[in-house]
């Protein structure tokens, strides 16, 4: 098991479980919600090292406003930005915000855990490092 | 003569010899002169016939000219079978009248009226009231006989008529009546042919005149054919315009539909990616690797992976230009960027039998732009000239400055592309490439690129013998830093 909580947010039900099994079966300590409002009130229980954020949400809060929200409970947490289209000034503007990076969907997993690997190590704590180390082997290996 | 002679002076013979020839010293033309008595017997006589003796009592003459005073004939032939006219005049004397009779050769008179006649045509004669020729005249006939004139169309004094005589001849009448005789002196001159220098004249001004009028003709056909061809270019450059501007209008309207329609579709596909995935890691598990149909599921799964894949590309090409929205600015040299871009393709053409000249103008200045844009655009439009030309030809790839702008043309000797086609190389999704070798966004994405640097890009084909594509840009010169 890694040392490491990453949390994963999308309205995609079909997207959400598979990427959340996906990563469990990685052994990555993955959390799971499907709306913005959710992710606030887990970001307020738990610490989380990466957030993957899909930045279109119909109803409630849309992922720029959950990352503002993000950046004032957990600054030090890292955001990966998932977007299904081109609104890439929203991306730029998630950028902006403090996010590390984003993705175009559809997103392969290998894609998906080098920004993960390369969010970690951007963390440049001996732990953080140790954690992206061990990403960048299951991509060797997978 | 009466007055001053006597009628005892007159009927001596040599004294009315001597009267006629005074007379004639002054105008010639007496042919004899008599002395009558009141009863009509010719009592004296000196001329070349022999008329003494002879009796006029009861002739018409003589009674006019016992009871007026004077006479004067028209012109008659008499018994002496000449032309002639008399003037007779009576005269009291004591108890006594006498009339003095003269005849006048008309011909020594009609001396006097041809002076008048001028010209080839111009013609001049005496004419009694009857129209009756008093004097020979040149063209109108001999001595007493018809002119034809109608004497009715003169008027008191001196007047002008015109008459047409016949097609060919238009003569002009000048008429005039003498005094003490209803004689018409009639001068007449044949307008047409008198007044043909003046007609050449009036030639030479009327073609002038017609030249004129031809020359504004022309020049009016000229001008407005002219405006007419200038009308049409501008037309012409109205509908290109207005092709250009649907073009772009539709571009931009199908580049936002294409945007929505990504969302819709990536969405979907991410989850089937992570489902195939999903299936992937659970089937490296023991238990599937013993089925016997392992091998059947992963090459599916694989398959499905494939296809998304190739969804995922249209979508992501289709919005690549959108990708960065604002293009970096950084210092180009365009023909450099060009040079590297042929690079890239030049083993690839060569294997084609394909030359891909390159003939760039020197005077380029360095601009601000997206150098990695512009080399897809390059990419895009030179792969495409390769794909066109399939094998063996030549694609010449230009730049050139003019003024403001930087001209890029791309051109090649492939098939050229049907007018229909022309105008949907632009759209996206437009390809004639066979399922998976094109996506048909080349174009659209080079278009959409130069258009948001401030530049055109265009399409001029003809069927056969090959497209060329030019793009414009202006030159945006960068920062000093
Ligand atoms: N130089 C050319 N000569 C002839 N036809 C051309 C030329 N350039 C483009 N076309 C036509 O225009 C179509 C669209 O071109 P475009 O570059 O947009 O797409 P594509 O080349 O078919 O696909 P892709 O660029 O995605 O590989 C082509 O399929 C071809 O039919
Ligand atoms: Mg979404
Ligand atoms: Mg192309």
């Amino acid at each position: 098991m890694h040392y490491f909580n990453v949390l994963v947010v999308d309205d995609e039900e079909d997207f959400l479980d598979t990427l959340m099994n996906r990563l469990k079966k990685r052994n990555i300590n993955t959390t799971g919600c499907r709306s913005g409002e959710e992710a606030v009130e887990l970001l307020q229980n738990k610490f989380f090292d990466v957030v993957i954020l899909d930045i279109k949400m119909p109803g409630g809060m849309d992922g720029i406003e959950t990352l503002r929200e993000i950046k004032k409970i957990q600054p030090e947490a890292e955001v990966l930005l998932l977007t299904g289209h081109a609104s890439v000034e929203t991306s730029i503007e998630g950028m902006k915000l403090g996010a590390f990076d984003y993705l175009l969907k559809p997103i392969k997993l290998e894609d998906l855990l080098e920004k993960l690997a390369q969010a970690l190590e951007k963390k440049d704590t001996a732990e953080h490092k140790r954690q992206s180390e061990q990403i960048r082997k299951l991509l060797k290996y997978w | 003569m009466a007055d001053t002679h006597s009628f005892e002076e007159m009927i001596d013979d040599h004294r009315i010899a001597q009267t006629l020839m005074v007379m004639n010293q002054r105008a010639g033309a007496f042919v004899d002169l008599g002395v009558i008595d009141q009863l009509g017997n010719h009592l004296a006589y000196i001329g070349p016939y022999d008329l003494k003796g002879k009796n006029y009592y009861g002739q018409a003459w003589f009674v006019e000219v016992m009871s007026k005073g004077v006479y004067i004939s028209d012109v008659y032939m008499g018994f002496r079978q000449l032309p002639h006219f008399i003037i007779a005049v009576s005269r009291q004397e004591n108890q006594r009248r006498w009339i003095l009779r003269a005849t006048i050769d008309p011909d020594i008179f009609a001396g006097i009226v041809q002076a008048a006649q001028i010209g080839r045509t111009g013609d001049s004669f005496i004419i009694n009231e009857s129209g009756i020729l008093q004097t020979r005249s040149r063209f109108t006939g001999d001595i007493l006989s018809n002119s034809n004139i109608k004497v009715s169309s003169f008027g008191k004094g001196t007047s002008i008529t015109e008459e047409g005589n016949g097609q060919h001849r238009q003569i002009l009448y000048a008429g005039c009546w003498l005094k003490n005789k209803n004689w018409l002196l009639v001068i007449s001159r044949d307008v047409r042919q008198e007044m043909r220098s003046l007609f050449a004249t009036r030639n030479v001004e009327v073609g002038i005149i017609l030249a004129g009028i031809l020359a504004i003709v022309l020049t009016v056909l000229f001008t407005t054919r002219l405006t007419v061809r200038q009308l049409m270019e501008n037309d012409r450059k109205m509908d290109e315009l207005n092709a250009q501007l649907v073009q772009s209008d539709k571009l931009a309207a199908l580049g936002k539909m294409a945007a929505g329609v990504a969302h819709e579709i990536n969405n979907p596909l991410a989850v089937i990616i992570q489902k195939t995935g999903w299936m992937e890691d659970l089937l490296a598990e023991e238990e599937f690797k013993n089925s016997p149909n392992y091998e059947e599921f992963k090459t599916s799964i694989k398959k499905i992976e494939d296809h998304v894949e190739r969804a995922r590309k249209v979508v992501h090409n289709m919005l690549g230009y959108a990708r960065r929205m604002e293009p970096r600015l950084e210092d180009v040299d365009i023909n450099q960027t060009i040079n590297q871009t042929i690079d890239i393709l030049e083993n690839y053409a060569r294997i084609n039998n394909i030359d891909i000249q390159a003939d760039l103008a020197e005077n380029l200045p360095v601009i601000a732009a997206d150098q990695a844009q512009l080399q897809q655009v390059f990419l895009n439009l030179i792969s495409n000239a390769i794909d066109a030309i399939g094998k063996e030809g030549i694609i010449e790839v230009k730049s050139r400055r003019i003024d403001t702008r930087i001209w890029i043309t791309v051109k090649d000797d492939g098939p050229g592309i049907s007018d229909d086609q022309q105008k949907m190389v632009f759209d996206p999704f437009f390809t004639t490439k066979g399922s998976g070798k094109g996506t048909g966004l080349g174009l659209w994405i080079s278009y959409n690129i130069i258009e948001k640097m401030g530049g055109t890009m265009t399409c001029k084909s003809q069927q056969g013998k090959g497209s060329m594509f030019t793009i414009v840009i202006p030159i945006v010169t960068p920062d000093k830093k």
